[in-house]
């Protein structure tokens, strides 16, 4: 049966490619207006309190603040679609290359986190909720609220001092021991991925120990909301007349599980993976405080303190585009899955 | 003997205690069509899937005997309960909108049910599937081998139902209100259906429904059951000469085209009947 034409198919590639640009325009627009009206002067800032006034007004022409505040968004944003987010104050570098070198580790970082938490956590929901009310149930509920209940910063440090400061078994903060700093030379701007491309085992090893506690740090988090999620939906699946069907054919249990109740809540499921990935690549700013790791997060959090407004509004539009797209990847996981959208 | 019960009890654990949703239930089944008959909650359909073993997990369950075919099921391994199911005994559910997988096409359901019997390639068992579909004298099988559930009408998601039920050729059709949810005229065409394959087939039906005179055409025996227990069972062609006060009530209270009256009876209950 044909369901999707491929007329209707472009149509609505175009509507959700349209509605795309209008929420990142939308999202550049507040975000500038905010970094112009904010009561901070970025002329200030870069020259301190005490410059001489006329150094004051040839810094504010240089930057294009004497114009009005249209045409300097109207400015910004035709170097927006040059692929130019302009210079940061704080670092003095492209806000695109600033973007370049801290994205890839808050990649890295929540990456590695999304595997954990994903392969923990669903498993441990679907057990759960077929094995409803039993011990492994308790346990599941209480890890996993413990898990969401827990602010990071508390569990960043105890897992640091525990497994670092007791223990030993981890390395301290940071991407890469202070030793292997700017060994391998950057190809993607995954450590770990670029010490193998250079095949360079110490330093996929050193860099590989330092992701795994952050990442664990995130990973229960995340794991925790994912589990109860999918334990929630699960519940829901298993009591559909669907399921006493299946059984009813004599599949094996596992099949009933996986193929059939599951199966159907794949979609639901893919949204809130989308949704929680789309979290932790905004940057976990406390968790990358916590565990220096040079990210995202932490890049826009130090430039927010410091009213770089080139690199808050860069960073923001990236963290932006992100979840936009991830929102897209959920809705056209949402089509390929369920045949009644 | 196909189905062989007695002293069945199903009984549920409630915040003030057991509740017994069967009580003390006896019938038995060969080759022939047996209808149940009953409002909701008197306990038919758990009677039906305590067959299969198919009660929700917080059911209890206690009988002097269930057997199919021989094998008592309240102690038969799960391996042979999986050879029961799906095998030997098909079960149809009221309403194919909530009873098939809303994401697998109708053939994959029933190329599914078909090779968990016979082994067989994965082309082989879509064609056994469209061949069902067409037993189910559904008129273009292929078509609807591609279709999702949701874009079959009720009478042809239950014809899907039936084909994936027959699949492996079972002896025994459990059918739970398998008409309840259709149109007038499309019921009649299922109940066709099925009586058609049943009796070709040489099957045993157990057929489920709150419809008294719909179970009287189309049964050899009924049973009637009242708040968990069989009231009555008797030969479908003497149900006009049936004894108990709840069935005699129940024929009452249906309209008549030849001896219309100008208001029908309600029922008044006995006491004394959940006794």
């Amino acid at each position: 049966m044909q369901r999707h034409s491929p007329a209707r198919t472009l149509a609505r590639l175009g509507a959700t490619v349209s509605s795309l640009a209008i929420t990142l325009f939308g999202l550049v627009l507040v975000t500038f207006f905010i970094g112009r009206v904010i009561p901070i002067d970025p002329v200030l800032t870069i020259l301190g309190d005490h410059a001489r006034p006329e150094l004051v007004e040839r810094m504010r022409i240089e930057l294009g603040l004497d114009k009005p505040l249209p045409v300097q968004f109207w400015i910004y944003l035709t170097h927006l679609f040059r692929g130019d987010l302009g210079r940061s104050v704080m670092t003095s570098n492209l806000v695109v290359d600033d973007i370049k070198l801290y994205f890839p580790a808050t990649v890295e970082l929540g990456t590695t986190a999304m595997i954990f938490a994903t392969l923990i956590g669903i498993p441990l929901g679907v057990l759960s909720a077929v094995r409803r009310n039993s011990r492994l149930d308790q346990f599941v509920r209480v890890f996993s609220i413990v898990g969401h209940s827990i602010p990071i910063p508390v569990l960043g440090l105890i897992s640091l001092l525990v497994f670092y400061a007791w223990l030993g078994w981890a390395p301290g903060t940071g991407r890469v021991g202070v030793a292997y700093v700017g060994m391998t030379p950057t190809v993607t701007g995954f450590l770990t991925v670029d010490a193998l491309i250079a095949g360079d085992a110490d330093v996929f090893w050193d860099a590989l120990s330092h992701l795994m506690l952050p990442a664990a740090v995130l990973a229960y988090f995340s794991m925790a909301y994912i589990s109860r999620m999918t334990r929630a939906f699960m519940i829901d699946a298993l009591a559909g007349e669907y399921v006493i069907t299946a059984r009813a054919k004599g599949l094996s249990p596992a099949r009933v599980i996986w193929r059939h109740a599951f199966g159907n809540i794949a979609v639901r499921l893919a949204t809130v993976l989308a949704l929680t990935y789309a979290g932790l690549l905004e940057g976990a700013v406390v968790t990358e405080m916590i565990f220096s790791w040079p990210g995202i997060g932490q890049y826009l959090t130090v430039s927010l303190l410091n009213a770089d407004m080139n690199a808050v509004i860069g960073a923001t539009l990236l963290v932006g585009f992100v979840y936009m797209v991830l929102n897209l990847l959920a809705d056209v996981a949402y089509r390929v899955l369920d045949p009644r959208v | 003997m196909l189905v062989e019960i007695s002293g069945l009890n199903i009984s549920f654990p409630t915040p003030h205690g057991m509740h017994a949703a069967v009580r003390d239930v006896s019938m038995t089944l060969g080759t022939e069509k047996l209808g149940i008959v009953g409002e909701s909650g008197s306990g038919k359909s758990l009677t039906a899937r305590a067959l299969l073993r198919l009660l929700p997990p917080a059911a209890v369950t206690r009988a002097d005997t269930l057997r199919f075919d021989g094998i008592d099921v309240l102690s038969a391994s799960e391996k042979q309960m999986g050879m029961i199911r799906g095998r030997r005994a098909g079960l149809i559910l009221q309403d194919p909108k909530y009873s098939l997988n809303p994401i697998m096409t109708a053939g994959d359901q029933i190329a599914e049910a078909w090779r968990n019997r016979r082994k067989g390639s994965r082309r082989q068992a879509k064609e056994a599937a469209i061949d069902l579909l067409a037993q189910v004298q559904i008129r273009d099988p292929r078509r609807v081998a591609d279709s999702y559930p949701h874009e079959l009408s009720g009478g042809m998601g239950q014809r899907v139902m039936i084909a994936m039920m027959l699949a492996p050729d079972p002896e025994l059709l459990i059918a739970d209100e398998p008409t309840s949810a259709l149109d007038a005229s499309v019921q009649a065409e299922i109940l066709k259906l099925m009586e058609d394959l049943v009796s070709r087939r040489n099957m045993g039906l157990m057929l489920i429904s709150h419809d008294l005179p719909l179970v009287g055409h189309f049964c050899d025996r009924v049973a009637v059951m009242y708040a968990g227990r069989v009231v009555e069972e008797l030969a479908a062609g003497e149900l006009g000469q049936a004894r108990h006060p709840y069935t005699r009530a129940l024929l009452d209270c249906m309209p008549s085209l030849t001896h219309p009256r100008p208001r029908l009876p309600v029922m008044a209950r006995d006491p004394a009947w959940l006794t």
